[in-house]
């Protein structure tokens, strides 16, 4: 696969505050990426690094391999960081105008991107008339001028109200389903559930995981389970090695598996016991249980 | 070049209160000298021509000329000081270096409107002086017209250096406001450190190291041209004597500090967290 991004070791100090430390992971083409993470964990700074805004401590990163310099490989991406900056005395034309001269792309862009975002009839707008939802679709018009080969994003979603954030996700949709590399920070986390194929999890500047969505924790899911005879079936689940953590709740009980097995298989298992379940569910953990499960683990 | 110069022009032109200044920095000079060069009528009492002093001769013109419209360097200085101070408060700054613009091409984008506009100012004022000149001198012979238009150089040297200043005191405190008084900081701190040489040492050598001083030295490249003016009056007082000509150390000088100053914008640019 071919490489993006790289970032090797790298380190960022602000005074006695280790904001990212000794990070490394790679984006390749194609893939829809999620940095997760609590606030402060250091996704901003990360993407301050990479997009050229912050000087790294220690450490380095390589823009496609390395061949092109750092300001001429960012023509090729689009980004929008935390909000949208504009000037705000020009019109959202103005300004897309602007970024084209700075990336080099035809102006011939910008009614075809302003389309996508549904901004074509403000065009000939002042920017600071905008809503903020309006302000951060033009953001991701301004993003997409280029057609970048890589897209990224930071808390695209923060402060916008329930139809901007459909409107924004929606959007967001539809660029990866085009194929584009698209590197998403984000808290939220069924936003990256809902479009990512892989994360990289950091935590206080440090990584916890990085790669796909569904291998993040190695667990073979959870049972919930009812049933009549509590005390027979919970003494069994805890003499059987396959079965870990057990607890129970308002007589839901919950048991985690140390090895993988289908609910068809252990319904039998359990008739055979003579054991008849009122309730069996198997579930895997959502992408917010493992996060929480890996964020706590330090 | 033409890129970075056409970006920063779009920037500028399109805001109204950087329109205006910049309107305002060109025109007013213009009008103060156009004002000055026609006769007015005092209701008949009395008539007042400047023209009439001499001032218009040329070489002279090139002289009173670049001396009064380098005063009016202050509003453009305020749209040098604006352009930054907007850019970080905006955090436009922050997304033009995102948006695949180097920081060296950012400082130069802003350089290269400071020569564009030094560049126009200086070719407006020899027009002008050109016109006046003409209209007024008694001496219009080709050799005398060339002669001393060295005062133009100065005058482009100078808007330059000043300018420069101004960027870098806008990077440096990222707030108009605040980089305009740090001009002013600066003016009244070359004074102190003036007096505290002489006070220590003697005059003479305080003077000639207040020489190397930004302002002071921006200042040397047009000296003050009334005692010259007097001087054509009265020939004979030969106390009045001073040296008004433009030097190639004056200029070097301010050439030094330019660089100085684009230099450490650059630098305080690319080791700033944005």
């Amino acid at each position: 696969m071919e490489p993006i991004l790289s970032i090797n070791h790298l380190t960022k100090k602000f005074g006695h505050l280790t904001a990212v430390k000794d990070l490394s992971f790679s984006i390749n083409k194609g893939n829809v990426y999620g940095i997760l993470g609590p606030n402060g964990s250091g996704k901003s700074t990360t993407l301050g690094i990479v997009l050229n805004v912050v000087n790294e401590t220690s450490g380095d990163f390589k823009w496609f391999n390395g061949t092109v310099s750092t300001h001429n490989a960012l023509k090729k991406v689009g980004a929008i960081i935390e909000r949208p900056n504009f000037y705000p005395y020009m019109t959202a034309a103005q300004n897309l105008k602007l970024v084209c001269k700075i990336k080099g792309v035809d102006y011939s862009k910008i009614d075809e991107k302003l389309e996508v975002v549904n901004l074509l009839d403000r065009k000939n707008h002042k920017f600071s008339t905008y809503s903020l939802g309006m302000k951060q679709r033009l953001a991701i018009a301004s993003a997409l001028l280029n057609d970048p080969e890589i897209l990224i994003l930071d808390e695209p979603t923060n402060g916008l109200d329930p139809q901007g954030i459909h409107q924004i996700r929606q959007i967001i949709k539809d660029i990866a389903s085009e194929g584009t590399t698209i590197l998403l920070a984000s808290h939220l986390l069924d936003e990256v559930e809902k479009v990512c194929s892989h994360v990289v999890v950091l935590r206080k500047g440090e990584k916890l995981y990085s790669g796909r969505v569904d291998e993040m924790i190695s667990s073979h899911g959870f049972f919930e389970l009812k049933c009549e005879n509590e005390d027979a079936l919970i003494a069994y689940l805890k003499s059987n090695p396959d079965f870990g953590t057990l607890k129970v709740e308002n007589q839901l009980i919950t048991v985690f598996l140390n090895e993988p097995m289908e609910a068809v298989t252990f319904n039998k298992l359990m008739f055979e016991k003579g054991i008849v379940l009122s309730h069996l569910v198997k579930r895997k953990e959502s992408l917010e249980e493992q996060f929480l499960q890996l964020t706590d683990k330090l | 070049m033409l890129r970075l110069l056409n970006l920063e022009l779009q920037k500028l032109l399109l805001n109204r209160t950087s329109k205006i200044l910049i309107f305002v920095s060109f025109v007013l000079p213009f009008t103060v000298l156009i004002l000055s060069s026609i006769k007015i009528n005092f209701f008949g009492f009395f008539t007042l021509e400047l023209g009439e002093l001499g001032i218009f001769n040329f070489p002279i013109i090139w002289h009173i000329t670049t001396f009064f419209a380098s005063q009016f360097k202050f509003f453009f200085a305020i749209v040098v000081v604006s352009m930054i101070g907007n850019e970080y408060s905006n955090k436009t700054l922050k997304q033009n270096l995102i948006d695949g613009l180097s920081k060296k091409e950012f400082i130069l984008s802003k350089f290269y409107t400071i020569l564009f506009f030094s560049l126009v100012a200086t070719l407006l004022i020899a027009i002008a002086s050109f016109f006046i000149g003409l209209y007024y001198s008694s001496y219009t012979e080709a050799s005398i017209i060339i002669r001393e238009t060295n005062f133009l150089v100065a005058y482009f040297v100078k808007l330059i250096g000043f300018f420069s200043l101004c960027l870098f005191f806008g990077m440096l405190v990222k707030r108009s406001a605040f980089a305009l008084a740090f001009l002013f900081i600066l003016y009244i701190l070359e004074w102190i450190i003036f007096g505290l040489i002489s006070w220590q040492v003697n005059m003479d050598i305080a003077g000639k190291i207040q020489n190397f001083f930004p302002l002071k030295s921006m200042y040397n490249l047009i000296d003050q041209p009334f005692q010259r003016v007097m001087m054509t009056k009265f020939p004979d007082k030969a106390d009045l004597m001073y040296d008004y000509g433009v030097h190639w150390y004056e200029i070097a000088i301010v050439l030094c500090w330019t660089a100085i100053f684009i230099f450490l914008s650059y630098r305080l640019l690319k080791k700033r967290d944005l």
